[in-house]
């Protein structure tokens, strides 16, 4: 509890403890003026700072808020005491109560936003900077790009760069939510943000902290609310004209039935009757409940969403997120790992290993992705020593002698060219033919792979009520349509180029249902374009990729598809606590609002109406962060 | 030129009556107001004096809501 929070209870106790002594006083024992006195004590500990406010929002031109309804109802309720019914203990209570609500609620709001802000805690608080055999403590915003840091177990990586020395196992799960440790060692890229849990690295630093993973991934997160959602736009615009319509109905509760009672039914006109209406109407019509509960649903949400690795980059994009029929993919990087690998070997009079050998021992020179795929198939060490007479056939292949054997490797121009028979592979990707003296010595089938959780991920994107699944690509149509196949994709359009990805997904905008949203995912390298001409761009596999992060909405730090059906439900789960928060609190009260204005509910009521409604809605709002099990 | 201040408000209400009169204040583009967070996201016009508006835009803060503070 804050200092502020602390004086609050005090003054709540005291004041409890004060209205209880008071209650104990027998009826007449003491007459109304000095019982109203005694009354203006706990009424004073309560409520001055709410009364000093009305006053200087009256001054200011700010009248219509909600200490401004406070103040008129509990003064106008010990003033009808005062004038006729003796009770004093309602204005007091009312006080009371809308002061504990407004306590519970600060308290609330600052325990769940500090439980998001430690599961973003993320930020690392320094580096440890090696300059001239020594290490030192550093800002990470001095280090520059470059230099050497040493990273022990236990610590954050600070800042991006590739590691010169050491092993360790990293906990990536801030980043990613992932609970697997990664290991890496020399050579490989690290991101900041991961905790080293083993061994002392040292790392080479390619960035500059402003510039590091760390460092972007807070700015979104900081920046994540000021997007507004249309659930919150309506509530703040509901809440500027809400107000005062309540207190003018007020105004008119209180004068004109009375009126009408005086001028046409010639009855008594019970004034008293009618201005207390009016003051539980005032009660009551406090908007508290809903301009806090909603925008606290979707800080919850973005919230427990980023604990999952999900960073959602406002809370209009997680609105929109619940509401996604069509959800159109890119293949490579985002279905499939985008590497490719040797997938079959076929035909061949060698063993795979002995063909393998051939053919990485061929390709030995080159640094084209198929090339530097079938040298890592080979698992045998490749001596370039035994290469000899390397003649590169541009886009068809290499000749080349390898121990004295004239081998070929290449496609199928090349082997027609030499004038060699082949075999034609029935199997998609990408084929290399090879012939060994003349002769045709088989084929390697080389193909990008699935992600081992693809499919899981389609089914579970149907799950989570994705009305299409749609993926485009690149590559060409049998490739295509068999790994749609594969992962049970009934739509797929292949052979596109970046630009006519941007067309069809324009035409997929167009068949959409009424407020059905396209969601675009891929992995955020070069399809830019189309991550921001679909309603909602996610990119995915983001760690460390500064142009996914910048062109995408929402972001998956680690590049497993299932996550996008976790962020579905999170958005749904998020978007139904919103609704029921909405129609609760407006349900409550404008049931509360026509009891107040039948005379029927007093001010006890409208003290519930308000103030419990606004912790029953503070509470379910919290409910949005746990997204444990989605 | 955008900048972000940390702040300091009691209530959903009065963060949202902060951001209205930030943004209504001369030489602010645009401003968003975090009630969550915290934190008053403020876009300057190009060439404004930024220390003169974000004087400005505390007055007329403190003015709507009096128990608000901006740490500039």
């Amino acid at each position: 509890m804050t200092k502020k929070q602390k004086k609050m209870l005090i003054r709540i106790l005291v004041t409890a403890a004060l209205l209880g002594a008071l209650l104990l006083i027998p009826e007449g024992a003491v007459d109304r003026l000095p019982l109203f006195l005694l009354y203006l004590i706990p009424y004073g500990i309560i409520g001055w700072d709410i009364l000093k406010k009305a006053g200087k929002g009256i001054l200011n031109r700010q009248v219509f808020d909600e200490n401004f309804l406070m103040a008129v109802a509990t003064i106008g309720a010990l003033a009808i005491g005062l004038a006729k019914t003796g009770d004093f203990v309602e204005a007091v209570a009312v006080m009371l109560f809308y002061q504990i609500g407004e306590l519970f609620q600060s308290y609330a709001v600052g325990r769940s936003r500090r439980s998001i802000s430690d599961l973003m805690d993320i930020r690392p608080d320094y580096a440890n900077l090696e300059s001239d055999g020594t290490v030192s403590r550093v800002d990470p915003d001095e280090v520059p790009v470059g230099s050497v840091i040493v990273v022990n177990p236990g610590e954050k990586i600070p800042i991006d760069g590739i590691i010169l020395e050491g092993a360790a196992a990293l906990n990536t799960g801030a980043l990613t939510g992932e609970s697997l440790p990664r290991d890496v060692k020399a050579g490989d890229e690290v991101v900041s943000g991961c905790i080293d849990m083993s061994g002392v690295l040292r790392i080479r630093t390619t960035r500059e902290f402003g510039e590091s993973t760390v460092s972007k991934i807070l700015d979104l997160v900081e920046n994540a609310s000021s997007r507004k959602s249309r659930s919150e736009n309506f509530i703040s615009r509901f809440a500027r004209w809400y107000t005062p319509a309540v207190v003018f109905s007020a105004l008119a509760l209180a004068v004109l039935p009375p009126l009408v009672r005086i001028l046409f039914l010639d009855a008594s006109p019970d004034w008293g009757d009618w201005i207390y209406r009016a003051l539980t109407f005032l009660v009551i019509s406090c908007p508290c409940a809903l301009v806090i509960s909603i925008p606290l649903s979707f800080f919850a949400g973005i919230g427990g969403a980023g604990k999952a690795g999900i960073l959602v980059k406002g809370s209009n994009y997680l609105e929109e997120l619940a509401r996604t029929g069509i959800l159109v993919f890119d293949k490579t990087g985002t279905l499939t790992r985008g590497e490719f690998e040797v997938t079959a070997i076929h035909h061949s009079p060698y063993t795979e290993e002995d063909l393998l050998e051939f053919a990485a021992l061929a390709e030995s020179a080159s640094s084209h992705p198929i090339a530097l795929s079938i040298r890592k198939a080979c698992k045998r060490e490749i001596d370039v020593r035994r290469v000899t007479n390397v003649e590169e056939i541009s886009g068809n292949g290499v000749l080349v002698r390898i121990d004295g054997k004239e081998v070929a490797a290449g496609n199928g121009r090349l082997m027609k060219h030499l004038g060699i028979e082949y075999k034609e592979c029935s199997h998609p990707g990408t084929i290399v033919h090879m012939s060994v003296d003349g002769r045709y010595a088989g084929h390697i089938v080389i193909s990008d792979t699935e992600k081992p959780t693809a499919k899981e991920a389609i089914r579970a994107l149907r799950g989570a009520g994705v009305r299409r699944t749609v993926m485009l690509t690149g590559d060409g149509k049998a490739v295509a349509e068999d790994m749609a196949k594969r992962l049970d994709i009934p739509e797929v359009f292949s052979e596109l180029l970046p630009g006519d990805k941007v067309a069809k997904v324009e035409e997929l905008l167009e068949q959409k249902r009424p407020r059905e949203i396209l969601a675009f995912a891929g992995d955020g390298i070069n399809d830019a374009p189309v991550l921001s001409r679909a309603d909602l761009g996610i990119a995915m596999g983001a760690m460390g990729s500064d142009a996914a992060i910048e062109a995408a909405d929402i972001v998956l730090m680690d590049d497993n598809p299932v996550k996008i059906a976790s962020a579905i439900r999170i958005s749904r789960k998020c978007m139904r606590i919103v609704y029921q928060n909405i129609a609760f609190a407006l349900g409550v009260k404008g049931i509360c609002l026509v009891l107040g204005a039948l005379g029927i509910a007093n001010m006890w009521i409208a003290v519930f109406a308000d103030v419990g409604v606004m912790v029953l809605a503070v509470l379910n709002a919290i409910r949005a962060l746990f997204v444990r099990n989605l | 030129m955008k900048k972000t201040y940390k702040i300091e408000v009691d209530c959903a209400n009065c963060a949202n009556k902060m951001e209205e009169a930030a943004k209504k204040t001369p030489g602010v583009k645009d401003a968003t107001v975090n009630f969550m967070a915290l934190k008053m996201i403020v876009d300057f016009e190009d060439g404004a004096d930024i220390p003169a508006v974000m004087k400005e835009v505390t007055a007329r803060c403190k003015k709507v809501e009096d128990d608000c503070e901006i740490y500039l």
